[in-house]
């Protein structure tokens, strides 16, 4: 659990983060989102102290951050930058290894868990352990960024708009394998965007951050279905709100018992692809399966249709 | 070029250059130079009066086989080896030269090169260079090119076949002086280099961590540089010289206001400049990101610095010392005038005693060490450079 406190920061005259105060659940993802210049960086930025706050604290498991030393604070919270900020001089083993061997860790130990997280991001130790970071790809480069921010199994994750730089393709993949990685570790993580999708994608709550405020902060369907500010309903959309509430839900979540017909939708796509699905082929119904293809339930065009309203 | 030269049949148009160049110089200037004592000015004397025959023409045959090569063959080993062929010539046969036209026994007649032979010196050191850069050698190798020049000179001084030249004859008379002067020309060089970077790196530093410090320092380091090497001498003499005056301690320590004092003090504050300004520059290199993230992780500012900033800035800053290392190993020539010693001692002496041999004497070395360290410390910043670019 993170408490941010009245947190607020000043350069001079003027406030970039006007006491913020939210609580952050521990093992979920929480997304700050907010146009350039909304304080959102910064805020991120407060919490390991790279900024030092003006006012207010922040307390991570029952632990001021400021009771210790930054630079051993920091070695216990993970963190990942856009354009992953890797060490040139240094190979991609000997980058993840960096705060483990911080902590002192036995080589044996450091060995083993840089050759987990390279097994876990994909990546083939045999093949990318000794590389040099301008020998990989940006796509690759991103996940040992991760990988790195992983290494000694930090409890919180901090990241700065960590997917900006990488092509949508790849950005989608990216996002899938944190949010796999964030469920198999039970890693807390606190992102920032200024991509509302990506929010809605990744965030179990989201904070809309603007002037240095903090305008509203929930669950993405709340956002959507009852936005505390205009702003927050511009940022989120009203062209297509309907379809964002879809996307937000999983065909499995929505299922209902019964006879099932139709086309078969996996129970982990979004309903916002079943109502696609169902538009494509015509079908008035679809099957969902969960991932061992056994049926689990079915859903109708008209059960679809009633998650994409609000209330 | 490169590829017209790789099929051996087009023209090389600096391999042109140097054979016209060379067969100008051969037919036009003087090869050989005799003086009846060093201080005379001397008469030309072609080859082929003093020599037997057989070995003008064996020269100037090996002569033309270097220009055919230059102008017409395009492999690069073997532009590179008749080269040294040619330089090999070069030597026996102005050597042959001094010991044909020195009566035995006779310590008082010069012979010198002539224009000639120095042209003709340039154009097949060009033509070598030339071949050298094209094969495209590493590092290494390039270090290993200069180890086995400078084992091929050694052997050839060695030889004693030289020993009948101007220059040589002005050795034997400063032998002694001459290991003296270049200990010293060394390590004023090196020491003051040594003491810029001790103060230079850590300034830099700052400058880089202190954005407000930059423009006044590089500007006050820039103004030192633009002061001539000889007013500078001068003006440090007034400073040193009252201090040992006022302070017989300072003296103690070999400190006046001539000599290596203000000598080293010069060449350090000639050194701060590039040192500082390349510390400035490498460190600002190095990727924001970089250093944002090693913070985020928890390294503290001294291992941000030691770990990850001055490794990645080593190549600039190091590019910075070879240009200070090179600039003061011919600046310490000038320090000679102040009583600091060095090379400079038998140029200065010279030119009061229109000799010029001993300025020879005093130049060739100087010339010789400011390029090796050139070619030594060049090698070293590629190499460090490669693995990590």
């Amino acid at each position: 659990m993170i408490e941010i406190q009245a947190l607020t920061k000043q350069y001079g005259s003027t406030t970039v983060v006007d006491c913020v105060s939210i609580d952050i659940v521990r093992g979920s993802i929480t997304v700050i989102v907010g146009t350039s210049g909304s304080g959102k960086s910064t805020l991120l930025r407060m919490i390991n102290r790279l900024v030092e706050p003006t006012g207010g604290r922040v307390i991570i498991d029952g632990r001021d951050t400021t009771s210790e030393p930054a630079h051993l604070m920091r070695r216990r919270i993970g963190y990942a930058i856009q354009g992953h900020g890797l060490f040139p001089h240094r190979t991609v083993a000997q980058n993840i290894a960096t705060v483990p061997r911080l902590l002192g860790w036995e080589r044996a130990r450091v060995a083993a868990r840089v050759e987990d997280l390279l097994n876990i991001f994909q990546l083939d130790p045999g093949e990318f352990a000794s590389k040099f970071p301008h020998q990989l790809s940006g796509g690759q480069q991103q996940r040992v960024g991760v990988a790195r921010a992983l290494a000694a199994e930090p409890t919180v994750l901090l990241m700065d708009e960590p997917f900006g730089a990488l092509d949508p393709i790849i950005r989608t993949k990216a996002q899938e394998d944190l949010r796999d990685i964030q469920r198999r570790f039970g890693t807390t993580i606190v992102l920032v965007t200024h991509d509302i999708d990506e929010a809605f994608r990744l965030g179990d709550r989201v904070a809309v951050m603007s002037h240095g405020q903090v305008l509203q902060y929930d669950r993405p369907a709340v956002l959507l279905t009852r936005p505390a500010d205009p702003f927050v309903s511009r940022l989120t959309g009203t062209g297509d709100r309907a379809m964002k509430l879809l996307a937000l839900t999983t065909a499995g979540e929505a299922a209902e018992p019964g006879p099932a017909q139709g086309p078969a939708v996996p129970a982990s796509a979004s309903l916002r692809e079943v109502l696609s699905d169902l538009l494509w082929s015509g079908a008035p119904e679809a099957t969902v399966v969960d991932a061992d293809g056994t049926t689990c339930g079915r859903l109708t065009l008209a059960g679809v249709l009633g998650h994409g309203r609000p209330g | 070029m490169k590829t017209t030269a790789a099929r051996g049949y087009a023209v090389e148009r600096l391999g042109t250059l140097l054979s016209v160049g060379g067969l100008a110089a051969t037919l036009f200037l003087p090869f050989v130079v005799f003086k009846a004592n060093r201080i005379v000015p001397g008469d030309p004397r072609s080859l082929l009066q003093i020599l037997p025959i057989w070995a003008p023409l064996a020269f100037y045959g090996v002569l033309i086989l270097v220009a055919v090569t230059a102008v017409a063959i395009g492999a690069v080993w073997v532009r590179l080896a008749v080269a040294l062929v040619g330089l090999a010539a070069l030597t026996l046969t102005i050597g042959a030269a001094g010991d044909a036209l020195t009566p035995f026994g006779n310590k008082i007649v010069r012979v010198s090169p002539g224009v000639g032979f120095w042209i003709l010196l340039l154009c097949l050191g060009l033509m070598l260079t030339d071949a050298i850069t094209r094969l495209r050698p590493g590092p290494a190798t390039r270090v290993g090119f200069l180890a086995l020049f400078a084992l091929a000179g050694g052997a050839v001084f060695a030889s004693g076949i030289l020993d009948n030249l101007s220059v040589m004859r002005e050795y034997e008379v400063n032998a002694g002086r001459f290991v003296l002067e270049a200990r010293r020309h060394v390590s004023l060089a090196l020491g003051s280099v040594s003491a810029a970077v001790i103060i230079a790196v850590p300034v830099g530093i700052l400058c880089h961590r202190v954005p407000r410090l930059r423009a006044g320092t590089l500007g006050t380091l820039n103004l030192i540089q633009t002061i001539p090497s000889i007013a500078l001498f001068g003006i440090l003499m007034v400073p040193l010289g009252a201090l040992a005056a006022a302070l017989p301690i300072v003296t103690d320590l070999g400190i006046r206001g001539i000599g290596a004092a203000p000598a080293v003090v010069a060449l350090f504050l000639y050194s701060l400049l590039p040192v500082v300004a390349n510390t400035v520059v490498g460190l600002g290199r190095v990727p924001s990101a970089t250093v944002d993230a090693a913070r985020g992780m928890g390294l503290t500012s001294w291992q941000i610095l030691t770990d990850i900033e001055l490794i990645l800035a080593f190549p600039v800053i190091l590019t910075g010392i070879r240009i200070v290392l090179v600039q003061n190993i011919g600046l310490v020539t000038v320090a000679a005038l102040i009583g600091a010693g060095g090379f400079g001692v038998f140029v200065f002496q010279g030119i009061n005693q229109t000799a010029m041999d001993l300025v020879l004497l005093g130049a060739l070395p100087t010339v010789t060490l400011a390029f090796s360290c050139a070619v030594l410390l060049d090698a070293l910043v590629e190499a460090i450079n490669r693995p990590a670019r």
